[in-house]
């Protein structure tokens, strides 16, 4: 007994002495690395969903980076260095990545990591640490929120949804709508409480609200008895899998009415499935290939000779997001935590290949979403 | 719109009773509920797509490829996965089960790498034809849909109650060894079965391709499932009941979404699966003594 008691306080002291250790390394923080004629020098822990079933989500998120970090470094007034984490798309592996990367005190920033719930994990950590960190794919509700230190430069679906709502219901003068959204889905329901807020806010008729599952193959049932009630237009939070089914059968059954879909209805994927059926779907969106701006087409040009594909929206939300820090770090003037955080938080009108982007106050993203719509095969910008 | 419904329910019924009729069929004879029925539906909604969508060839070889192929399935199922097992000291009778969810798992991944996750749309102009009666817009594919498994179900009742060869198979079923006694070459009819079951998959498939437009490597699992309940429902082994049962989930779980909220769909059809069973418990058309002689 009084063996087990000795060995438990050495155990204890030890835990101590770490703790102590601890505490020292995270006051004296980083502000080394100071400028050397004029370039900014900096470390930046990127946290990404590089291995398991989300990993091309990953793939393109690095890949984004990697370019911006290219170019950022030929320009030769900020040098950034990339130190990249796995996180599996797992939370406790997100957590474990980002401590291995806080600990390191010359890394002054952090980005990712891919997924909401990760983000849950992980923000409120480096808000503790005081460590600036931005997610680039993170869509849920109140990210930001979490702490003074989060950001995102990824559209929230409240932020994307309502804009291309009110585009169509002013186009086709809207009185009545339907809804329809999967039931089983985290993403597909915060979908549908986004559109349920702003048809009530925007003082639109439901006829009807209309539920499915995953994987589901007959829609029949529902579109006929959503037919039968007439709306004028269909709001529908689905995945592109089963939204693009429906529109297919929407189509068949003769409703000709145009559809609007969340952040996850947004993929070329639709016109390959549905078809002409596609055609009258409204999508907003911040990221559109065609656009005609030379940064965006240069964009695409140079990420398809790297990697060999064509960048999708999280290659280009990453590009972005790592532009932002670079900003932000040109205007800190220095590599330095807080100070990073309080340039990230002053940033306003930067002109990057998703158009113009401003933090808000709590760190959240401030921009227009593009709305686009299917016409003739195609995604066309909604003028 | 009580119209629409209606066809829309019986649409999806006679999809379902087509599946069921594969599954009543293998369990009459084995006596195995074979869970790879739905996978191999799902390879020949997938064989009809790369017939007429990459192939470009007509729909009636669409038909011919995914019967022929999904044939073969189900020989490969009863050759590996089922034979093996049959008539072995020792062996659970839950063994046979385990194998075709082993082999149904097996399929599913096959066509993940073969054809990609997602859905896959099946293009043809047949599956466009229709015509308006009213404002209700039908086409000739739900029409032909419900044709083929009446004609199914009726050909296959013929074929078990007049044929010889029916004769041998439900000789099989009652009892294998005394079959076997009296001359009938039960290894045969066994491949038989197995083989027409899947067949029936592979054109229920092609039918699901057609009317829903969706076809993915998951969709056998829901199906297959919904096939299980729907020969509980009817009585194990009975060609009617598949019918019958196919129809009954296909218009309740239509109507659920008409008149009542669709987040209940499948919950409320297969409540009125538990009454039935609890007032039947043979189910609609199955036997007292046969249930019980299994």
């Amino acid at each position: 007994m009084r063996q087990i008691g000795k060995k438990s306080l050495v155990l204890i002291s030890a835990l101590m002495l770490v703790l102590l250790a601890a505490c020292g390394g995270n006051s004296s923080q980083s502000s080394g690395e100071g400028d050397k004629g004029g370039t900014i020098n900096a470390k930046i822990g990127v946290i990404s969903y590089l291995t398991g079933p989300g990993a091309a989500y990953g793939e393109a998120i690095t890949n984004g980076f990697k370019l911006a970090q290219k170019e950022i470094n030929e320009k030769g007034k900020v040098n950034i260095e990339l130190v990249i984490e796995d996180s599996a798309g797992k939370q406790e592996q997100a957590l474990s990545a980002s401590q291995k990367l806080m600990s390191d005190d010359e890394i002054v920033a952090l980005l990712g990591p891919t997924l909401s719930t990760e983000m849950n994990v992980v923000g409120p950590e480096a808000d503790l640490n005081g460590i600036p960190i931005m997610g680039t794919s993170t869509t849920a509700e109140g990210i930001p929120q979490i702490g003074e230190y989060v950001f995102r430069n990824s559209i929230p679906e409240a932020l994307a949804i309502p804009v291309a709502m009110e585009k169509a219901v002013k186009k086709y003068d809207v009185k009545k709508v339907a809804l329809i959204y999967g039931n089983d889905d985290v993403f597909t329901k915060s979908g549908f409480d986004t559109m349920k807020e702003e048809v009530e806010k925007m003082d639109l008729e439901v006829v009807t609200t209309q539920t499915f599952q995953k994987g589901q193959s007959d829609y029949n049932a529902q579109l006929t008895k959503i037919k039968g009630l007439n709306p004028d237009l269909i709001l529908a939070s689905a995945l592109y899998n089963e939204g693009a089914v429906i529109m297919d059968q929407a189509r068949k059954m003769g409703i000709t009415v145009p559809f609007v879909g969340g952040n996850g209805f947004n993929s070329p994927e639709v016109i390959n499935i549905a078809g002409k059926a596609a055609d009258g779907l409204f999508v907003a969106t911040p990221w559109f290939s065609e656009k005609e701006d030379p940064k965006v087409q240069e964009f695409i040009k140079k990420y398809e000779t790297e990697y060999g594909k064509k960048p999708d929206q999280f290659a280009a939300q990453a590009y972005d997001a790592l532009y932002i820090m670079a900003e932000g770090l040109k205007n800190a003037g220095e590599a330095d935590r807080d100070a990073l955080r309080d340039a990230l938080a002053e940033i306003k009108d930067l002109e990057g290949i998703l158009g113009s982007f401003s933090f808000d106050k709590d760190g959240d993203v401030e921009m227009d979403p593009i709305v686009l719509t299917i016409k003739d095969g195609k995604f066309q910008i909604f003028e | 719109m009580l119209l629409e419904q209606l066809i829309n329910g019986i649409t999806l019924g006679s999809i379902y009773a087509i599946i069921a009729l594969g599954f009543t069929l293998v369990f009459g004879v084995l006596g195995i509920i074979n869970m790879a029925h739905g996978e191999i539906f799902m390879f020949g909604a997938f064989m009809g797509i790369i017939v007429t969508s990459t192939l470009k060839w007509p729909l009636w070889a669409a038909f011919l490829v995914a019967i022929a192929v999904t044939a073969i399935l189900g020989y490969m199922l009863e050759r590996f996965a089922l034979r093996p097992l049959r008539g072995k000291q020792g062996v659970s009778h839950l063994a046979p089960l385990i194998s075709t969810i082993g082999v149904s798992i097996l399929l599913e991944n096959i066509s993940h790498h073969l054809f990609g996750a997602g859905n896959h749309p099946f293009r043809n102009s047949f599956a466009e034809i229709n015509f308006q009666i009213g404002s209700i817009t039908v086409y000739l594919v739900q029409i032909i849909i419900f044709v083929i498994s009446i004609i199914l179900m009726m050909a296959l009742s013929y074929w078990l109650l007049r044929t010889k060869a029916g004769k041998a198979l439900r000789a099989t079923a009652e009892n294998l060894e005394t079959a076997s006694i009296l001359g009938v070459n039960t290894k045969k009819i066994i491949i038989l079965t197995v083989i027409i079951a899947s067949a029936m998959g592979g054109i229920a498939g092609i039918l699901v391709g057609m009317a829903f437009n969706s076809v993915n490597p998951q969709m056998g699992l829901s199906m297959g499932l919904k096939g299980l309940a729907i020969i509980i429902l009817g009585g194990m082994g009975n060609v009617k009941g598949a019918m019958a049962g196919g129809l009954i989930l296909g218009l309740s779980e239509t109507f659920v979404v008409a008149y009542g909220d669709s987040g209940y769909r499948d919950a409320i059809a297969f409540i009125i699966i538990i009454i039935i069973l609890l007032v039947r418990p043979q189910g609609i058309f199955g036997q007292k003594s046969a249930a019980e002689g299994r």
